[in-house]
């Protein structure tokens, strides 16, 4: 994990405040050989992810990492193991994620750095933790790979939670060691990284045990722990090491892996970064300061897809969709996490269509291969990770564009979308027209969050237009088409498309940010609720707005009062 | 600077139309429309041609070309002041900045709703006024009805023409629904109630260019200062066209005033019925409608919408620049007109919020100079009696008077009374049927009708009896 230190210096940067709190910018890309806070072993099929956090070396200044306590920096290194076992360890069936210190298995998210942080730094960093936990998850139950909480001590607020997102949860029973989400009586906060919502809706503990258990600041070990369904077994320590080899062991067993599978490298990702631009192979963008926006633009392959499968394994990181879905991962991250003055996102490709949608089909014609699956379920995760940014999305369609089956999937994650109707007919008058083409991954291998498709979500209560939509798979459809069918928002001709996308943009940037992420955050996510939805809803933004209420973050608040020895004073009002 | 128009064009324009292909396509589709609609809610009465004004550039040379025009014909251009270079925005928090030569986006939605109200009330006008013609008192008078009549319509061009040119598709869409709603049409009214009623007689039409259409010059002047430079020019080149129409409601009045007392004088008597007049009784009645009506087009005392308008520098005040302030108002007061403990009265508020109520005085202390002229008729005929404009509390429906009635002289009266008296005050419908009763067109050059004074001068030096107007 890398951080540039020390703040741009070009003349575009001169607007952004010159506030201490404002980290230098921060670089998701890293790899084992530069972790500071895990070790990853393995042993067969088995995996061991010990996290063993440098008391030292938090991401910035001013605290210290202690109790194998997590900043952004620990959760970047949790992410980059978390992929890499999937792409590079294949023959990996269970994950053992354990803690490298005596009697404490992790502290949860450092409180020193969350009080100090800016709002917007502790909500960006809830929700990346929130995606790893979630990509925990989505290993165990779509790759094989499934995850074990060893908890050879105690696991309270964050580090229970991320036992949490494990299949499987083992306490040492030493009468000491305890799960606990002390967040609410210690820190006056919820936590913040999907406890709550597992405790009640993955592991189905009563409602009244659950609120009990959240007031406890101490937690509940022993027998309790897994009568409450807390976890799923407690381990005396002499039997502890060969305990967790043997439920590790069993748990592999179960897993439908293949095996003598080799994996591929996640090679380190080329990447030009400088204040105002961000380039990779397939994927530019370009920051607009003064527009207060970001244009990016997605390629599509350079060719014809490869004929057979083993082309992929043999192109591995280079192959087009494996790297598309690394480079705009990366991207979104670096401007989520950078770029927070930049609320707007205009979303273009260029490329083949038809091109993209043989990748596609090669992709899914071997969903049977581990890899291919893989790819599949890493774009899923990123196109996820666009539907829960905050900024506002706004997809434009030109003539030269592939939006077709997998990018088709970014304009609608857009909020809106534009499709020029025939062509600009004073720069290329011969050009194609636009077109966006339905494919075979719009119908099902990358669900949101809410466990519908993006179409689905789109029409969700529209079987008709729904139906319409699917039906036109594998048609190029022109702007008069996508509009009829419900697939674009605006159709604007050539004699329109300058002006009304400027001023779209315009008023877009004009509005209340806050107010623009909570309408986009309500319209997105149309449909059932799941466990990722109530987490990135419900209890995001029951906890952003604890975070921003005095009684949390103001001067006599509780995040900033613990560890002081002094009492929060609260605001007695139930509001 | 001058930029020279294209004479030949369909559209005479100085807005480079010939260079934009895109907006000439957007509008010419659009022309065959604007004529479907003249053709069905245009002047009804059937002319071969009218000896009209037609504005081919904005220059001293350029705006008043006069001839004998078919009015389907009327080359209905597009022309903007010039442009002054280095125009600054003169007031709210933009002010010192550049003026706009794009629409900003932030605004997009409020300039469009401005463009779209002030383009709905020029079409509206021609539906009121539509059937006039078959009553004109002269074919000086008849040929000034067209004249405002085509002038109304250009103006709805100029704002098509920014709706077209800065508001994409939307505005398109909006161009085209100022040709859908008709003045009191049921279905689809125009915006402001004021232009859904019909303009029954040559009386009402004179009132209504000398008080309605000086609404729309006060609405044009706060336009005219906007940031948003193309509106800015377009208001400024309409503004010279909107005086000529208040000139036919100020002289047509005066020649009313002249005539009844005239006949006031000829047989000794006020009451001037008997002799095809219009008694100055019945005058002031359509002085209190008209005045009191428009006086609700300023909308209510205070507005927040107003405000916004302001700070955004979308709409300034009367005269903005000659103004000496801060131009910002954000710590300034104003006195509005309300109710104070039953009484009329007024009350303090934040500057920004009465700005309607700063709007409206200006266009009354304007309204009062066409009382003077008139008065100054009746003086010097001896007569004794005064016109006057009634009490702002007067017979309003919008604003602070709302649901109160008060005389003329702005005393409150109770609804019951006010039902009783009313009709000292308004026209009845006794007066009106008078009124009504006296409209008997005159098509002959050089004749007039016995209820209103020939004028002093004819048009573009042309003599009273030229032939203004050649019917069909």
């Amino acid at each position: 994990m890398t951080l540039l230190a020390g703040k741009p210096t070009s003349g575009a940067a001169d607007d952004r405040p010159d506030d201490a709190d404002v980290p230098g910018r921060v670089e998701f890309r890293t790899g084992p050989a530069r972790y500071r806070h895990w070790r990853l072993s393995f042993d067969g099929a088995v995996a061991t992810l010990t996290m063993d956090v440098d008391e030292e070396g938090g991401l910035l200044p001013g605290y210290e990492l202690k109790l194998n306590s997590y900043d952004l920096g620990v959760d970047i290194e949790l992410y980059d193991a978390v992929q890499r076992l999937r792409f590079e360890h294949p023959e990996v069936r269970t994950v053992v994620i354990t803690s490298g210190k005596e009697k404490i298995f992790c502290a949860g998210a450092n409180i020193r750095m969350l009080a100090a942080s800016p709002h917007e730094w502790k909500v960006n960093f809830c929700k990346f933790t929130n995606e790893t936990r979630n990509g925990i998850e989505d290993a165990t139950a779509n790759s094989g790979q499934t995850y074990v909480a060893a908890l050879n001590g105690t696991a309270s607020g964050g580090g229970y939670e991320l036992a949490l997102a494990c299949d499987h949860i083992m306490l040492v029973d030493d009468r000491s060691s305890a799960v606990s989400l002390p967040e609410l009586p210690l820190l006056g906060v919820l936590p913040g990284t999907g406890g709550l919502t597992r405790v009640s809706d993955k592991r189905h503990v009563r409602r009244d045990v659950a609120d009990y258990f959240s007031t406890k600041s101490d937690g509940v070990g022993g027998k309790k722990a897994v009568a409450w369904r807390l976890v799923d077994e407690i381990v005396p320590r002499s039997v502890w090491e060969k305990t967790v080899e043997q439920r590790a062991g069993e748990l592999a067993a179960r897993s439908g892996r293949p095996t003598g599978v080799r994996g591929i490298e996640l090679t380190p990702l080329a990447k030009e970064r400088s204040d105002d631009r961000i380039r990779y192979r397939y994927v530019s963008a370009v920051l607009d300061r003064a527009r207060g926006l970001v244009e990016i633009t997605v390629l599509g392959p350079d060719g014809d897809a490869p004929g057979r499968i083993e082309d992929v394994h043999e192109q591995g990181a280079d192959f087009y969709t494996l790297a598309l879905a690394r480079e705009l991962d990366d991207l979104i991250l670096d401007l989520r996490t950078n770029e927070t003055d930049l609320g707007t996102w205009l979303l273009r490709t260029r490329g083949d269509a038809g091109h993209v949608l043989a990748h596609d089909a090669l992709l899914l014609d071997n969903g049977d291969d581990w890899l291919a699956n893989e790819i599949v379920l890493y774009l899923k995760r990123t196109l996820k990770r666009l539907d829960v940014t905050s900024r506002s999305l706004i997809a434009l369609i030109e003539p030269g564009s592939c939006f077709a089956g997998s990018l088709l999937e970014l304009a609608l994650a857009a909020d809106r979308s534009f499709q020029l109707a025939g062509v600009f007919e004073e720069i290329d008058p011969d050009a194609e027209p636009a077109a966006v083409t339905v494919g075979p991954m719009n119908l099902g291998p990358l669900p949101m969050g809410n466990g519908l498709t993006r179409l689905g979500t789109r029409f969700y209560g529209d079987h008709e237009g729904l139906d319409a939509a699917e039906a036109a798979r594998g048609e190029p459809l022109q702007a008069e088409d996508a509009e009829r069918l419900g697939l674009v928002t605006f159709a604007p001709d050539d004699i329109d498309w300058e002006e009304e996308v400027r001023i779209a943009v315009e008023e877009r940037t004009s509005f209340s940010p806050d107010a623009l992420t909570g309408l986009e955050a309500n319209y997105r996510f149309a449909g059932p609720e799941t466990l990722e939805t109530k987490i990135f809803g419900r209890l995001t933004a029951w906890q952003n707005w604890i975070f921003n209420r005095s009684n949390a973050s103001g001067p006599e608040g509780a995040l900033r009062k613990y560890g002081t020895g002094q009492r929060a004073d609260f605001d007695k009002k139930r509001v | 600077m001058t930029t020279t128009a294209d004479y030949g064009e369909k559209i005479p324009n100085n807005v480079d139309l010939r260079e934009d292909r895109r907006l000439q396509r957007a509008l010419e589709s659009w022309q065959p429309n604007f004529l479907s609609w003249w053709d069905s809610m245009g002047p009804s009465l059937p002319t071969q041609d009218v000896y009209l004004r037609t504005a081919v550039n904005v220059g001293r040379e350029g705006w008043a070309h006069f001839g004998h025009v078919a009015m389907r014909d009327y080359r209905w251009g597009i022309f903007l002041a010039d442009r002054k270079e280095d125009r600054r925005i003169a007031f709210g928090q933009h002010k010192g900045e550049p003026v706009w030569q794009k629409v900003p986006g932030e605004y997009r939605a409020d300039l469009q709703r401005l463009i779209v109200i002030q383009g709905d009330t020029e079409p509206a006008s021609v539906e009121q006024q539509r059937n006039l013609g078959a009553t004109a008192p002269s074919l000086y008078d008849l040929r000034n009805l067209f004249q405002v009549n085509v002038e109304e319509g250009r103006h709805l061009w100029a704002m098509v023409y920014l709706l077209h040119a800065y508001f994409g598709r939307e505005g398109r869409e909006e161009a085209e629904e100022l040709l859908h709603r008709n003045s009191g049409s049921e279905e689809s009214p125009r915006i402001l109630g004021a232009f859904n009623e019909e303009t029954p007689d040559w009386l009402s039409f004179f009132m209504f260019t000398y008080f309605t259409d000086r609404d729309g010059k006060y609405q044009l002047g706060t336009l005219k200062e906007s940031a948003f430079d193309p509106l800015s020019r377009t208001c400024e080149f309409m503004l010279k066209e909107e005086s000529h129409h208040m000139f036919v409601g100020t002289t047509g009045i005066d020649r009313v005033v002249q005539r009844t007392v005239e006949l006031m004088r000829e047989h000794d008597t006020d009451d001037v019925i008997a002799h095809g007049g219009i008694p100055l009784e019945v005058i002031q009645k359509y002085v209190n409608f008209h005045y009191s009506v428009s006086l609700d087009l300023f909308g209510g005392e205070t507005s927040t919408n107003v405000a916004n308008y302001f700070t955004a520098g979308l709409k300034g005040r009367w005269a903005e620049e000659r103004r000496k302030d801060d131009h910002r108002l954000t710590d300034d007061s104003i006195m509005v007109d309300a109710i104070v403990d039953g009484t009329v009265g007024q009350t303090e508020v934040a500057a920004l919020v009465g700005l309607n109520t700063d709007l409206r005085r200006e266009y009354i202390s304007d309204c009062q100079n066409g009382l003077n002229r008139w008065n100054r008729i009746l003086e010097e005929a001896g007569v004794p009696q005064r016109l006057r404009l009634p009490h702002a509390a007067f017979n309003r429906r919008v604003g602070a008077f709302t649901g109160i009635e008060a005389t003329p002289e702005g005393e409150i009266i109770s609804a019951e009374e006010w039902e009783r008296r009313k009709g000292g005050w308004l026209p009845t419908d006794v007066d009106k049927a008078h009124v009504r009763s006296l409209m008997q067109p005159v098509h002959q050059p050089g004749k007039i009708a016995a209820w209103i004074a020939p004028p002093r001068q004819g048009i573009n030096g042309k003599p009273f009896d030229y032939d203004y107007v050649h019917l069909a």
